[in-house]
């Protein structure tokens, strides 16, 4: 397998009885890249991420992660992944420092706990027991148990779930940090302004299938949509037109207006209409 | 910040992964930790049979044969009753619950080999066993004048038995677990079983006074060997003739009870789940 991708995965199916969750996903990651991967619930986006996890058996194609097959990984290769799940694995009665010191010795080449906890915004948390933290915070202990190990690949399942607007900053920050220090990163998200703000590639799942692959600029042809142009006419009433050429249409009207034109906006589709656009024609 | 950060892709030299002892040791000691946390357990798994016994010895005074107290003859089904509440119905309960938070789930996702998990559950098993049976036996020591084993073949005796009938009941405990599907519903897979197994066994009846056909029953389930080996150690050698086989049998308590283990351990290797049913 090519060694400059993380993830090489090919006709990737799995069904459960007659459901077919996954239905010939192929994708590609490289390595040092953040991937977000965007779908609706229920398009099979948790069943392929656990497939790469190496929680889920697939039932066909092939699959690469780190130059392992997840269903049979060479000896070190949780060493080298991180996994911060969706809303999981509470230990009631631990404090966060026990945890992530707990954690930290499962791995080989583990992070100094301390700056973990510090990392992740819980260093006045640390001697709390993790029952009374609130979801937010809990989420960022996932997120330190998830990269304890220094992981070359980290895998994030909706990671800002229940996150208040400026722990949801803070929480974008650490992924840069961590993407700038190398780390691959795997994100499924539904909030597109994360993949936006984050990814260097979206991949777009429905329907069990991996119906597109690009820059978030770029995604469903994005920049090439028409600009809507709207502004508000002397009688009150506000006019949109959808124009290749945005810029001529403003222009006209600046003349037309003899300088200002009230109320004007210029848009393109954001990430969201596109997005929304892809998965309504499946 | 991102000073501080070392290249993720750097090469792996000081590479120190602890080995299998000190893992097992370290999944222990959280494992005893969680266990001493949680009140309601250290409660009921260590209260349950010293209150038994107390309720038993107030209710029931007087003797079962010419030198054996009712204390002296329950202190054995309590012994073994209590060593199956801290394996099997611990587990039993508590396993669907870590399954169901996910807790197995993060397990599995770490570079942590799968029997750290069973070994710390052994760790703690093993440890909160041995101190219960300790108080219960200071409890009974002090207040009913139990008379502790004279001899050092029948604190060995005490010994294999207890070993082996944890070690079978955890098994077991790890096994039924599977069953559960979700954290609420172990303990009402586990609870019964329990009960009916105390109730059939001998713990809270003189074993021979059953009828017989629930004697034959219980025979087949480790319970009952657990609290006749017991009986050789507390009780006097004299007894041995009131046992349904006319003696204590160990040779066949031994077999049983090492069935079991294996019977148990074929089950945890074959049904164990680390996810829940939902999860797929």
């Amino acid at each position: 397998m090519d060694n400059e991708l993380a993830i090489v995965a090919r006709g990737l199916r799995k069904a459960y009885g007659k459901n077919v969750a996954v239905a010939g996903v192929d994708l590609e990651v490289r390595r040092g890249e953040v991937f977000a991967l965007l779908g609706p619930n229920g398009a099979g986006k948790t069943t392929t991420v656990e497939i790469l996890e190496g929680y889920r058996r697939r039932d066909a194609g092939e699959v690469s992660v780190l130059d392992s097959d997840p269903a049979a990984p060479a000896a070190d290769w949780r060493n080298r992944i991180g996994i911060v799940l969706q809303g999981v694995g509470e230990f009631d009665e631990l404090s966060v420092s026990e945890l992530v010191h707990h954690f930290a010795g499962f791995y080989a080449d583990a992070d100094d706990p301390e700056k973990v906890i510090a990392r992740v915004g819980l260093a006045g948390k640390a001697r709390a027991r993790t029952h009374t933290l609130s979801g937010g915070q809990k989420r960022r202990l996932d997120v330190a148990l998830g990269i304890i190990g220094r992981p070359e690949l980290l895998f994030l399942d909706e990671p800002t779930t229940g996150f208040d607007p400026e722990a949801r900053r803070e929480f974008w920050q650490l992924i840069r940090d961590l993407a700038a220090a190398g780390t691959t990163i795997v994100l499924t998200t539904h909030y597109l302004d994360e993949a936006e703000a984050l990814a260097d590639r979206v991949g777009v799942i429905a329907g069990g299938r991996l119906i597109e692959v690009a820059a978030p600029e770029q995604l469903g042809n994005r920049q090439q949509a028409h600009a809507t142009v709207s502004w508000r006419t002397p009688e009150g009433l506000i006019e949109s037109t959808e124009s290749a050429t945005p810029t001529e249409l403003v222009t006209e009207l600046a003349a037309r207006f003899g300088g200002e034109v009230p109320g004007l906006t210029v848009t393109r589709p954001t990430l969201e209409d596109i997005y929304l656009q892809m998965i309504g024609h499946r | 910040m991102t000073t501080t950060l070392k290249p993720a892709t750097a090469a792996r030299a000081g590479s120190h992964q602890l080995g299998p002892l000190a893992l097992a040791l370290r999944q222990g000691r959280l494992e005893l930790t969680q266990f001493l946390r949680s009140r309601e357990s250290v409660v009921f798994t260590m209260g349950f049979p010293i209150i038994m016994i107390l309720i038993f010895a107030a209710v029931f005074d007087g003797e079962i044969a010419p030198g054996v107290s009712f204390p002296q003859y329950f202190i054995t089904g309590m012994i073994a009753a209590g060593l199956m509440t801290v394996s099997f119905q611990n587990l039993g309960i508590w396993i669907p619950i870590e399954r169901d938070r996910g807790v197995l789930k993060r397990y599995r996702g770490t570079p942590m080999p799968k029997w750290v998990y069973f070994a710390g559950k052994v760790i703690m098993v093993v440890v909160v066993g041995v101190v219960e049976t300790a108080l219960l036996l200071a409890v009974s020591v002090a207040a009913f004048d139990l008379q502790l084993p004279g001899t050092a073949t029948k604190w060995l005796t005490f010994g294999w038995v207890s070993v082996l009938g944890i070690t079978a009941c955890t098994l077991c405990g790890i096994a039924i677990s599977s069953l559960a599907r979700t954290a609420r519903s172990g303990s009402a897979v586990v609870t019964p079983v329990a009960l009916i197994l105390q109730f059939t066994s001998g713990v809270f009846f003189v074993f021979t006074q059953l009828p017989s056909w629930m004697q034959q029953v219980a025979a087949l389930f480790p319970l009952k060997w657990m609290c006749q080996g017991l009986r050789s150690v507390f009780l006097p050698d004299t007894f041995a003739g009131q046992e349904p086989g006319g003696s204590y049998e160990l040779g066949r308590v031994a077999l049983v009870l090492a069935a079991w283990c294996v019977i148990g351990l074929l089950l945890c290797l074959g049904t164990f789940r680390w996810t829940t049913r939902r999860d797929g």
